[in-house]
């Protein structure tokens, strides 16, 4: 009754100022951005439906990398910057299916298998170091996330596959920094019911597989052990004082989170078609961060709504700006302007810790 | 020039609410130069939000602001800013101190406002670097001493100096400041020694006599009768009595204060259980919690009673249900219905229909962040499978929202929690709701064995009958077994059957809570470390 009553005293200025403050100003910005471009989209010559496949693929390449931010943050081990660990976990699981010889939808199955245990180990040793040195996660994630990338720069030579299809023609060895899935498991979950309309094209297939893990991970967070995680993340002492073992919440997130980023390399793979090795996983965590940060997540508090809507804005952004803005200024602006959303997004969530927006 | 004849003060129909929360509604408050008021009340009553208000702190402009007007000298104000409120001639002395620990007296009394002298590189880099004129500034620093009446070393560095210099020295910056006339003093005397506590009365009485006006807020009666001129009794958010001091008693104000008058400690049901069986019996126990050591602790609680355990602070009685419960390391041996309990492992004790509500209502007792029905229902969910529905055979464990929204509302009808919903964020609440809220989450958790470590700390008088009675409703009709640990002699004396008195440590004696005072206060002191 008095909410009633106090809104139609509100002048306009004080209900988009609450409406700004509701939605998160920074997210605001960026969609009205992205609102622009798309509006701008006819005008310098771009397909406006090619520009939504184009943003709509992305989306489904990446949006399982942003999920798998979600239980670190729920356990409050903060974002996780060592997403590279769980890439380097699929790119394990890829390369030993094509290895073993499998072929077609078959050897995305077995890549999800063969990733599986090395995602848990990995997470596992990755979970018992966040839980020596707590209250430090990030910067700490961060180094691993470094140095597991260039550790496994050395492995990728020095390991023996010896698949014609993966490793450099003239050696015999070592594998190639790009690898074409061209007869493995290209396209394989886009394929799958794919809609195509004119200039319009949507993965049907890749939308569902996301659908699926991001009802999971909404469906966990409502179970027993899933409530128990998000109480970990804001109050370890009093999860503790409630008979939770808190290192034992803590390492599962982390299990969780690298065990999706695994997953989310090949749905990535599949989709874009290539497997990419060395440096390539080395900048896959940022834009990641950065998507779920837009999203209207903090450190401290996320949902899967957070990851929908950010991933669609970030990767709107990251597609759009190459056509429109060069189109408009004949120059190359996409990188700059991608670089100063990311990263000026993740300062900007790092300096503040309130709660998250719905 | 504003009215000669206007009072220094005016506060006229101040009005602020937090989240929807009425906490103060029409205050009106009036003070002459020189004026010694007293303003008590219980916890949340609304003081300090009032004063905050006056001092234009910025928590009152980030949650809405205020209504109703301050008047200075007849002229209206608004303070955004402490600043504002410190060039009217404001000075506040916070209950946390603001000193630098490695400074000087003198250096805390003229921070940011020290004589300066020119030097070279001022001269041309401005007047930032400007040198300090230590001279004067000890000629200030001992100005505002002596105007204050007690004198503190004002060469001695903060760190050095006892609690009660301390709290002398915050004073002391207040009144080297040439333009105060109004000071407000928050609790200052709740952590000196009666001494000091004495001497601070009378360097009040001192800056009266200079004309510098003061509000003078404090739970100890007594001290607003001696050195007041009139007194300001809040309850609940109103002014409920505003009267010359030398017209009114103890006894009364703290009528105002409560609303009815203090029964003296209900020790008519006092049962005794010496016949019924030991449920717990604690042997040896010791417990390595930083400032409340225990040493040697063996105690046998008897079924269905209320064992009280009090003694002076840090002399181990938090540490006997923190170490059984698991939250700080522990050695020795409980047994609890007969079985023995494992030390150092909360989910043994919380298995075992033990249960704890917590000293700690910010670090340990409450999700801050989250509903009142999280918090309320968290620890029976993760301990006993309450609030869950099972599929898939027992594989899937989902949160019972309902269930859980059901056991808060029931609880926050209960014990009277005044919040806006179930949904409420813990951390909205005041601190005796948070206590409420903190009993509820063990209460759900349907113990067998309740510890309750200060229930009472830090909260209004009227929660804390609420929380007690709530406690000894749990205990009389539940049957549950209670130790209330407390610092508070006469709480427990009026809740309890037996109190234990820790000291040193070590269980210095335990007494019927009908024995009288003196006894416990004595086996208190027997054997401090």
């Amino acid at each position: 009754m008095n909410e009633t009553l106090d809104r139609t005293n509100q002048t306009l200025a004080d209900r988009l100022r609450e409406f700004a403050k509701s939605f998160g100003l920074p997210r605001l910005i960026i969609a009205g951005f992205l609102l622009l471009l798309f509006i701008a989209a006819p005008f310098v010559g771009a397909d406006f439906w090619t520009q939504i496949s184009n943003t709509i693929n992305r989306f489904s390449w990446n949006a399982i990398m942003v999920l798998a931010m979600v239980p670190m943050i729920h356990s409050g081990c903060g974002l996780n910057f060592g997403l590279p660990l769980g890439i380097i976990s699929g790119l394990l699981g890829a390369t030993l299916s094509i290895e073993f010889g499998f072929t077609g939808p078959m050897s995305f199955l077995m890549a999800i298998l063969i990733a599986t245990p090395f995602a848990v180990v990995l997470g596992t040793l990755y979970g018992w170091l966040l839980n020596k040195i707590k209250g430090g996660e990030m910067m700490i994630a961060t180094y691993v996330g470094f140095s597991s990338v260039s550790f496994m720069c050395m492995m990728w030579l020095l390991l023996p596959y010896h698949s014609p299809t993966m490793v450099w023609g003239f050696a015999g060895k070592g594998l190639r920094t790009t690898i074409s899935l061209e007869g493995f498991y290209d396209k394989v979950l886009a394929g799958f019911l794919q809609i195509n309309i004119g200039n319009l094209s949507i993965p049907t297939g890749t939308l569902l597989f996301f659908a699926v893990l991001a009802f999971g991970m909404w469906a966990f967070l409502h179970t027993k052990t899933g409530t128990a995680m998000t109480a970990v993340g804001s109050n370890p002492t009093f999860a503790r004082a409630a008979g939770v073992n808190v290192d034992k919440m803590r390492m599962l997130s982390v299990i969780l989170s690298t065990w999706l980023a695994a997953i989310g390399i090949l749905v990535y793979e599949q989709g874009f078609g290539f497997i990419q090795l060395y440096m390539a996983p080395f900048y896959m965590a940022l834009p990641a961060v950065s998507a779920i940060l837009i999203g209207g997540a903090t450190v401290n508090k996320a949902t899967i709504a957070n990851v929908i809507i950010g991933t669609f804005l970030f990767q709107g952004i990251v597609t759009m700006t190459p056509t429109v803005m060069n189109n408009m200024i004949h120059m190359d602006m996409s990188e700059v302007i991608r670089v100063v959303a990311s990263q000026g997004m993740i300062l900007y969530a790092l300096t503040r810790k309130t709660e998250a927006t719905k | 020039m504003a009215n000669a004849n206007a009072p220094l003060l005016e506060m006229r129909n101040i009005k602020k609410d937090f989240f929807g929360n009425q906490v103060l509604s029409d205050i009106n408050l009036t003070l002459a130069e020189g004026e010694v008021l007293g303003l008590c009340g219980e916890n949340g009553a609304g003081k300090s939000t009032l004063m905050k208000i006056l001092f234009g702190m910025d928590v009152i402009r980030e949650t809405g602001g205020y209504e109703g007007d301050i008047l200075i000298n007849g002229e209206k104000v608004t303070f955004n800013t402490p600043f504002d409120a410190l060039a009217a001639g404001i000075g506040m002395v916070h209950q946390e101190f603001s000193l630098i620990p490695g400074f000087t007296a003198t250096e805390n009394i003229l921070l940011n406002r020290e004589p300066k002298k020119k030097n070279i590189v001022s001269e041309i880099f401005g007047d930032r670097l400007d040198t300090l004129n230590y001279n004067e500034m000890t000629g200030r620093a001992e100005a505002a001493i002596d105007k204050m009446g007690f004198h503190i070393d004002k060469d001695m560095v903060i760190s050095d100096m006892p609690v009660g210099h301390k709290q002398f020295t915050e004073i002391a910056r207040e009144l080297s400041k040439d333009q105060l006339k109004l000071l407000i003093l928050d609790e200052p005397t709740a952590v000196l020694t009666e001494k000091e506590a004495e001497a601070l009365l009378a360097s009040i009485r001192s800056m009266s006599e200079k004309g510098i006006a003061v509000i003078f807020i404090t739970h100890r009666l007594h001290e607003i009768l001696s050195v007041c001129d009139k007194v300001v009794v809040m309850r609940d958010g109103l002014v409920v009595a505003d009267v010359p001091a030398a017209s009114t008693s103890v006894s009364e104000i703290s009528k105002w204060m409560v609303g009815r008058s203090v029964a003296t400690a209900a020790k008519a049901d006092i049962r005794d259980h010496s016949d019924a069986k030991t449920v717990m019996s604690i042997k040896r126990l010791w417990v390595d919690m930083p400032g409340e050591t225990v040493r040697d602790v063996s105690l046998d609680v008897k079924e269905g009673e209320i064992l009280g355990i009090g003694g002076l602070a840090g002399q181990g009685k938090l540490g006997i249900p923190n170490g059984i419960m698991g939250l700080y390391e522990a050695g020795g041996s409980v047994e609890f219905d007969g079985k023995p309990i494992p030390l150092n492992s909360p989910r043994k004790c919380l298995d075992s229909s033990l249960a704890f509500v917590s000293e700690d209502r910010r670090g340990v007792g409450l999700l801050l962040d989250e509903s009142l029905e999280w918090n309320v229902a968290f620890p029976a969910m993760q301990v006993q499978n309450k609030f869950l529905k099972n599929y898939l055979g027992g594989l899937v464990k989902w949160r019972d929202e309902k269930g859980i929204r059901e056991v808060t509302e029931r609880y926050i009808d209960e014990l009277q929690i005044r919040c806006t919903g179930s949904k409420q964020k813990a951390r909205e609440l005041s601190g005796g709701n948070q206590q409420k809220v903190c009993l509820a989450k063990a209460f759900a958790l349907e113990p067998k064995f309740l510890f309750v470590s200060e229930p009472t700390r830090g909260i209004d008088i009227g929660a804390k009958a609420l929380v007690l009675e709530a406690l000894r409703q749990f205990n009389r009709e539940s049957g549950v077994t209670v130790v209330m640990i407390s610092s508070e002699l006469e709480e427990l004396r009026s809740i309890c059957d037996r109190i234990a008195i820790v000291s040193g440590g070590k269980i210095a004696g335990i007494l019927p809570a009908s024995d009288p005072s003196e006894d416990f206060g004595m086996l208190m002191v027997s054997m401090v470390k």
